[in-house]
């Protein structure tokens, strides 16, 4: 009894949560290494671009709110989701066409793209703090709990709850299928090979008749699609605020490089691995110890490896171990 | 002379620009808007340094100027006696304890050939040095920080002159660098950026929520200040007198002798603040100016023109034998250097030090901002960059509700596009420099003052 009891402290506090989180950092992963796979650079823009199609999504479940459309039981922003990817897609084809295209026709190094980029960030910052503010938003709607802590206590008599919010089993739900989706289109399709093949070696793709603005199109819907489903996921699961969308590009960017970057695979991996040892490094294990251990044993302290302040900075340290080990990723790099 | 002619014409234009603010909005505005122009032209010329001269990117900037701030507190605070009685001996305990880890790593990786067995014992002493230190230090932590939290709750400084920590900050960022140096200069160019920033994001979340080190988010305030305080100033006569010879035509104006003696107390309250930031500018002055000579000697040197052929071509410098990773890693330790000094003059330019407040946005994405505008490889340019952007960063807030008010001239007070524009005025700074720095990569890829190579 007591080793299911401690099971369910690890699934409430620490598994659930970091794979509703790892999900989250997985799509904003796979959104930078596909950029950075196929057009070549560092995307200094990528939090905030997820937070300028969050934002069409509050807006526009505000908006559904103000007229009367729900969807029933589950949260009105995923009604949101076609059209603020839409719009998400609009803008980054107009940023690439304006911005992006001129330095990739004249063959400019990544570093140059690099520092685009962040012109970009400041310019997407500014619309996204002109257009909806810099405050805290919360969109969610529906069903709050799909597992009551009361609930599944009563149902199974231990003297451990388990919560589960709709959001993170949503989070997962969702992440599952459109990256399914995503790896279906990548291996299966001939649009999906020949992106693969042009981020292998450009020249060669190029020879054999593959039209660069083609893929350039099809990189920046997918990412698109994936950069608003990710960014909507977590404004729903926390909450919207466009600072925190911006801090959050920091692990996103461990988690592309700690699976290696260019290698979508590994950067869904890499997710993963970033939200489980962030958790699992800042979680305090008494309760967890007091259930498996025999009485004489039992811990004083928290038994909490690194206060949770340190949350963002184990992620980074991560990535520094992998940057000095092991350059190319954990999954070879630089490959799609 | 005319090769200068730019210099002096772009120069001429910025200073009247912050004139002008002098006059239209206050002294006082315009000089502190100055002394940020200064900070801001010397972590420009550091990481010049490293991106111009090496064509290295450093996105740690955030970092550095961190460390410098935090040599300020560990400089110029006097020391808190109770804390280190409560704490001191453990502290320093762990202290030894990180050196001797330090040493008989280097030893093991000195004596001991490459194996797993070495991996191992490196290992083996990190852990173990990792445990005793949260052993030794936790329960010290915690006293250190139960001594008067409100006021102090940490081990203070050592209660020296606050410029001796300039030299500090820079030399505290130095001992980064060499670290971030060794452990990731090998990295191509853009991993180098990610990686850089990601550092300096654990340098700070480690100042800010190590309490018994500089207070974190608690902030310390009050510091030393190597200018005279303005309620000292407003006390002492040859001030007021000073003030009052200054303004003898206005305040002849004056009706009555009550009168008079308010407008005077008026002037001098003004004139104190604005003679306090006389004096910091003058201090940022000489030390802009001494950076830019030692800077500029050192790009027309044979050691700058071996620089910049290690960053035009790296593999035809190291065939000719210069040690390109040494002189990566020094340069880079050079930079990084300068940004942790203008990171202490910007602490002791404030009087407080806010570790919550570094963020990369303002402290590393803009300051890059400011050398790719102002012109890479050129330290008048990258000086020129740290005063147009600062002045943009600034004054784009007013100027976006010059332009809003100007575009909604016909609209009702009450519209409310109108209302959100103007409540949303001070996000326009961020549009402002983003398509700034979009326009100058665009179209001046070089910058406003570009690089000069003079032959010889």
């Amino acid at each position: 009894m007591d080793l299911i009891n401690a099971v369910i402290v690890l699934l409430n506090y620490t598994i659930i949560p970091a794979l509703t989180y790892g999900s989250q950092l997985a799509l904003g992963a796979i959104f930078v290494t596909l950029i950075y796979g196929i057009l070549r650079f560092a995307n200094f823009a990528t939090g905030d671009m997820m937070s300028f199609g969050t934002m069409f999504a509050v807006l526009l479940t505000y908006y559904f709110q103000s007229i009367g459309i729900s969807f029933g039981f589950l949260p009105t922003a995923l009604l949101t989701i076609p059209f603020a990817i839409f719009m998400m897609i609009l803008y980054m084809l107009l940023i690439d066409q304006t911005v992006f295209k001129y330095y990739r026709i004249k063959k400019s190094p990544p570093v140059q793209l690099a520092m685009v980029s962040v012109g970009v960030m400041f310019v997407t910052q500014a619309v996204i703090r002109i257009i909806i503010g810099p405050t805290d938003r919360r969109f969610l709607d529906g069903e709050k709990f799909i597992l009551k802590a009361t609930e599944f206590k009563e149902m199974t008599g231990l003297a451990e709850g388990l919560t589960i919010k709709s959001t993170q089993m949503i989070t997962i739900v969702v992440t599952i299928i459109v990256v399914a989706i995503m790896f279906w289109f990548l291996n299966k399709t001939k649009t999906g090979t020949s992106m693969r093949a042009y981020s292998d070696n450009e020249d060669l793709a190029l020879l054999s008749g593959i039209d660069p603005k083609k893929v350039v199109l099809i990189t920046w819907i997918i990412a698109g699609i994936l950069a608003t489903i990710g960014g909507i996921l977590y404004g729903l699961d926390k909450s919207y605020r466009p600072f925190v969308y911006f801090n959050n590009m920091l692990p996103i960017f461990a988690a592309a490089i700690v699976g290696g970057i260019g290698n979508p695979y590994g950067a869904f991996f890499g997710g993963y691995v970033i939200a489980f040892a962030e958790i699992f490094l800042t979680y305090a294990y008494k309760r967890f110890l007091v259930y498996i251990l025999p009485e004489s044993l039992e811990p004083n302290s928290l038994m909490q490896l690194l206060s949770t302040d340190y949350k963002f900075a184990i992620s980074f340290s991560i990535l520094v171990i992998v940057l000095i080990f092991r350059p190319s990723g954990i999954f070879e790099g630089k490959r799609i | 002379m005319r090769n200068y002619l730019n210099i002096i014409v772009a120069y001429s234009i910025m200073m009247l620009l912050i004139i002008l603010v002098g006059i239209f909005q206050s002294w006082s505005i315009a000089l502190t808007i100055f002394n940020y122009c200064m900070i801001s032209a010397v972590m420009t010329l550091g990481a010049n340094i490293q991106w111009g001269y090496a064509g290295l990117i450093n996105f740690g900037v955030m970092g550095y100027t961190a460390l410098g701030g935090l040599a300020v507190v560990l400089v110029s605070v006097a020391p808190v006696p109770e804390a280190w009685s409560v704490g001191g001996v453990n502290m320093m305990t762990c202290l030894g304890i990180i050196i001797i880890m330090i040493f008989s790593t280097r030893y093991i990786l000195k004596n001991i050939q490459k194996s797993k067995k070495r991996n191992y014992l490196i290992a083996g002493i990190i852990i173990v040095g990792l445990i005793l230190i949260k052993i030794i230090a936790g329960p010290a932590i915690e006293q250190i920080e139960a001594v008067d939290p409100a006021k102090t709750g940490f081990l203070g400084g050592l209660g020296l002159p606050v410029l001796f920590s300039w030299i500090v900050g820079g030399l505290f960022a130095a001992g980064l660098a060499f670290i971030v140096g060794k452990v990731a200069l090998g990295l191509r160019a853009d991993y180098l950026a990610i990686a850089t920033l990601l550092i300096a994001e654990i340098v700070v979340s480690i100042i800010k929520h190590e309490d018994w080190l500089a207070r974190g988010v608690k902030n310390v305030i009050g510091l030393k200040r190597p200018a005279p305080y303005e309620i000292d100033l407003q006390t002492s006569p040859w001030f007021i007198n000073l003030v009052e010879k200054f303004h003898s035509a206005k305040l002849d104006l004056a009706n009555s002798l009550s009168e008079r003696q308010d407008i005077l107390n008026q002037l001098v309250i003004d004139a104190s603040s604005v003679y306090v930031k006389l004096c910091f500018a003058g201090m940022f002055l000489v030390v802009v100016i001494i950076l830019l000579i030692i800077t500029q000697k050192a790009l027309y040197s044979p050691w700058g023109r071996m620089m910049r052929a290690i960053r035009d071509n790296e593999e035809a410098a190291s065939a000719m034998g210069k040690n390109v990773v040494k002189q990566h890693l020094f340069i880079f330790i050079l930079g990084s250097a300068i940004v942790g000094i203008a990171g202490a003059m910007m602490v002791t330019n404030d009087g407080l030090f806010t570790p919550g407040s570094y963020r990369p946005m303002r402290y590393t994405f803009v300051i890059w901002v400011m050398v790719i505008v102002g012109g890479t490889g050129n330290n008048f340019g990258a000086i020129l960059g740290g005063f147009v952007v600062w002045f943009l960063w600034v004054e784009a807030a007013p100027i976006a509700l010059f332009f809003i008010n100007l575009f909604t001239a016909h609209l009702p007070e009450t519209n409310e596009i109108k209302v959100h524009l103007i409540n949303s005025a001070p996000y326009f700074r961020f549009l402002l420099v983003g398509i700034g720095l979009l326009l100058i990569m665009r179209f001046r890829p070089q910058g406003i003052i570009p690089e000069k190579i003079i032959k010889q």
